[in-house]
């Protein structure tokens, strides 16, 4: 027998296992987490691209020792590329092979061609039926899959089986760890989202982001992780068509650590803006004044945060999507 | 348990009065989900109340200020009625009086008027014909009712684009499912091969509808023709915009041809006021731009061009629009009179980046129209492309 699983007791516990991943997770988010373990339902995390929704299943799968199987979802997302797909080019030598040999009649030609061998599996029909403590099952960006989809998937969060014509029903012994996640670029069907639990993880407030930084970009100095979060925290406020995730946040102070900055200026943070916004427009419009301005007042509230000596109250996350 | 669960199912309901959809079975699972927290904790509890009851970013904080008024302790002051103002708030958008030139009994074919609406018969051939070319802003309100009708018989069928999905069918990509299939069967030469195609789904319409002062006239009409198009299609997203941009959507769906402008009078907070379609159409690209606009929607801006803003930011958010939509249509009123040309300044700036320049001032330029989106090219223009102003008048 192996190790038994850990499973986290409380709320706190959870949020604790999940920072010993390097993932800052704040109360809402371990709650939704916690109950979705304990009631085995999925939880729906939504929230804008790079606020950290995938990295918390990678963090999740390796806090509780389990395996992490994930789904990204596109546009034309079909059962043979979410569940299963029979391996048609290695059936049809086969059938020629048994033709060539003469003779098997119809019902044993499809019974030697339906093996599990010409089975390849796929992420869903793996979750379901995978040996050993259940695993982490990510279904990533699912608004990008479309409608049809969306339906299939209902079916089988709602027994956790999936039914194969050819060879039968499989049925998970325990149910995979379900987490799905959404950029809101079209509203999912409402019976889906009555399946799961919901969470909305917001941008992070500067206590929280700077934790994450100083997590996940342990070589930057303390003045500089402060400097560029609380200037990030200030480009949030700007009306952008798409403004910049924690993941950026990320990037960014790699970056400057990379350049080997000390201290933030208005030239740098205009040269190296890619890696922030990525969009054209929203660069232009940032980019000369504004910037300085953002930094201005960032650096007025990195000094009052300093002489306070506040202590962040919560736990965050993240790290960069890989 | 049992007090929790009485409690938690006066609270489900405070929440459905709210506006909020809370499905009659999450009263239980938020009674399952309490045994497992500390309840004791007042931020546990709402969290873990909240992760099972809420399905929607939008309802986070009706949902926060309701648990706090229904879970503080009796001595507080608040009670549920404070909530009021909070769902009406949520559920028809700022008070607004009713403009009486929109709702009033006089003329408008009102929702009690529906029966009697039905019942007009639209005579005779050549009467339609001439309500087909009448202009929208000289229709009686007699003329009015009928052209609705008629306008709920016009087929919007846009081109439709391909999905990425494969369905059985006449096309280049072999079908080895169904091959391997003829082959168990013994169909020793299958021939033709079969094959699947993609599966075509019909193009989403987003309207994005001028309703300031200057376009009153055609306004009831325009609305109108946004609510029979959603009820044809279904998939249809509505703004409406003067100086500032709404989203009617959901006003629109599942009326089934009932009349729509009460409800959108109520929603809408600046009806027939000044134009700055520049800075309304920033706010749709910053805030709906993501959410309305995927797998190539068709636009449709409904505006006269009269315009009060800068007509740099008309050109910088006209020129991104055209670049995150499938194909950008921009109709006018005004295009009726053959002798309009489009000299304002906005209007100027815009059309560089417009796809189509049409009419809308009668029924037969919504049926031309209709005809147009049937027809549309399935293949997206190339980035380089700009449409040349002559080329501009009409289809």
């Amino acid at each position: 027998m192996p190790d038994p699983i850990p499973v986290p007791d409380s709320i706190s516990e959870l949020q604790s296992m999940l920072a010993r991943e390097e993932y800052v997770s704040d109360r809402a988010l371990a709650t939704s987490l916690f109950l979705g373990l304990r009631l085995q339902r999925p939880v729906l995390l939504e929230g804008e691209a790079g606020v950290g929704k995938t990295a918390v299943a990678n963090a999740l799968a390796t806090a509780l020792g389990r395996d992490l199987i994930r789904m990204q979802c596109y546009e034309g997302l079909d059962i043979s590329h979410a569940v299963y797909e029979w391996n048609y080019s290695r059936q049809i030598l086969e059938i020629q092979l048994m033709g060539s040999g003469g003779g098997l009649d119809r019902r044993s030609a499809a019974k030697e061609l339906f093996r599990r061998e010409f089975l390849i599996e796929r992420p869903l029909l793996r979750a379901v039926e995978h040996d050993g403590p259940p695993p982490v099952l990510l279904i990533d960006e699912l608004d990008r899959a479309d409608e049809e989809f969306e339906g299939y998937l209902l079916e089988m969060l709602s027994d956790y089986q999936i039914t194969i014509p050819e060879l039968g029903t499989v049925k998970a012994s325990e149910p995979p760890i379900v987490l799905i996640t959404s950029n809101r670029t079209r509203e999912l069907h409402d019976a889906l989202k009555r399946r799961c639990l919901y969470c909305w993880i917001d941008y992070p407030d500067f206590e929280k982001e700077l934790r994450i930084v100083k997590v996940k970009v342990p070589a930057a100095s303390q003045a500089l992780s402060e400097q560029a979060t609380a200037f990030v925290q200030e480009l949030r406020k700007a009306e952008l068509y798409k403004t910049a995730g924690v993941s950026e946040t990320l990037d960014w102070v790699a970056a400057l650590v990379a350049l080997n900055e000390q201290l933030l200026t208005p030239e740098r943070i205009n040269e190296t803006l890619g890696i922030l916004l990525k969009n054209q427009e929203d660069i232009q419009t940032v980019r000369g004044d504004p910037v300085s301005a953002m930094l201005d007042r960032a650096q007025h509230r990195g000094v009052s945060l300093s002489y306070a000596g506040q202590k962040p109250s919560t736990a965050w996350v993240t790290s960069s999507k890989t | 348990m049992g007090h929790l669960l009485e409690n938690l199912t006066h609270f489900a309901r405070l929440l459905r009065s709210l506006g909020l959809s809370v499905p009659a079975g999450s009263t239980i699972e938020a009674a399952r989900a309490a045994q497992h927290i500390n309840i004791g904790k007042e931020d546990e509890f709402r969290f873990a109340l909240r992760t099972v009851l809420v399905r929607r970013a939008e309802d986070l904080q009706v949902f926060d200020a309701a648990f706090r008024t229904f879970w503080s302790k009796p001595s507080g002051t608040s009670t549920k009625l404070d909530l009021r103002p909070l769902g009406s708030e949520r559920r028809f958008g700022d008070p607004v009086v009713e403009m009486e030139s929109l709702t009033g009994a006089s003329d408008t074919p009102s929702e009690d008027a529906q029966s009697h609406l039905e019942r007009i018969q639209i005579s005779t051939y050549s009467d339609r014909e001439v309500l087909r070319e009448k202009d929208f802003k000289n229709l009686t309100s007699e003329e009015m009712a009928q052209a609705v009708q008629m306008l709920k018989e016009l087929q919007w069928r846009p081109a439709p684009r391909k999905t990425k999905r494969w369905i059985p069918g006449r096309g280049v990509s072999p079908d080895r499912r169904k091959l391997l299939a003829r082959l168990v069967r013994r169909e020793v030469d299958p021939d033709p091969p079969p094959t699947r195609a993609r599966k075509p789904t019909p193009r989403r319409l987003v309207l994005l509808c001028d309703i300031s002062g200057s376009m009153d006239r055609y306004t009831r009409m325009l609305l109108w023709f946004a609510c029979c198009l959603t009820g044809n299609l279904g998939r249809v997203e509505s703004f409406v915009f003067a100086t500032r941009l709404t989203r009617i959507t959901k006003k629109l769906r599942g009326r089934h041809g009932r009349n729509p402008l009460r409800e959108i009078s109520r929603l809408v907070p600046d009806w027939s006021g000044g134009t700055r379609i520049g800075e309304t159409l920033r706010a749709f690209n910053v805030h709906w731009a993501r959410r309305v606009l995927g797998n190539g929607s068709v636009v449709l801006v409904v505006s006269d061009g009269w315009d009060r803003g800068d007509p740099a930011a008309m050109r910088r958010e006209v020129s991104r629009l055209r670049r995150s939509c499938h194909r950008l249509v921009w109709l006018s009123p005004l295009l009726g009179s053959p002798r309009y040309k489009p000299l304002t300044r906005g209007l100027r700036a815009a059309l560089p980046f417009v796809d189509d320049f049409l009419p809308v001032h009668n029924l037969a330029s919504l049926d031309r129209l209709a005809a147009h989106l049937n027809r549309l090219p399935a293949q997206s223009r190339p980035h380089s492309e700009r449409a040349r102003p002559e080329a501009l008048r009409g289809i």
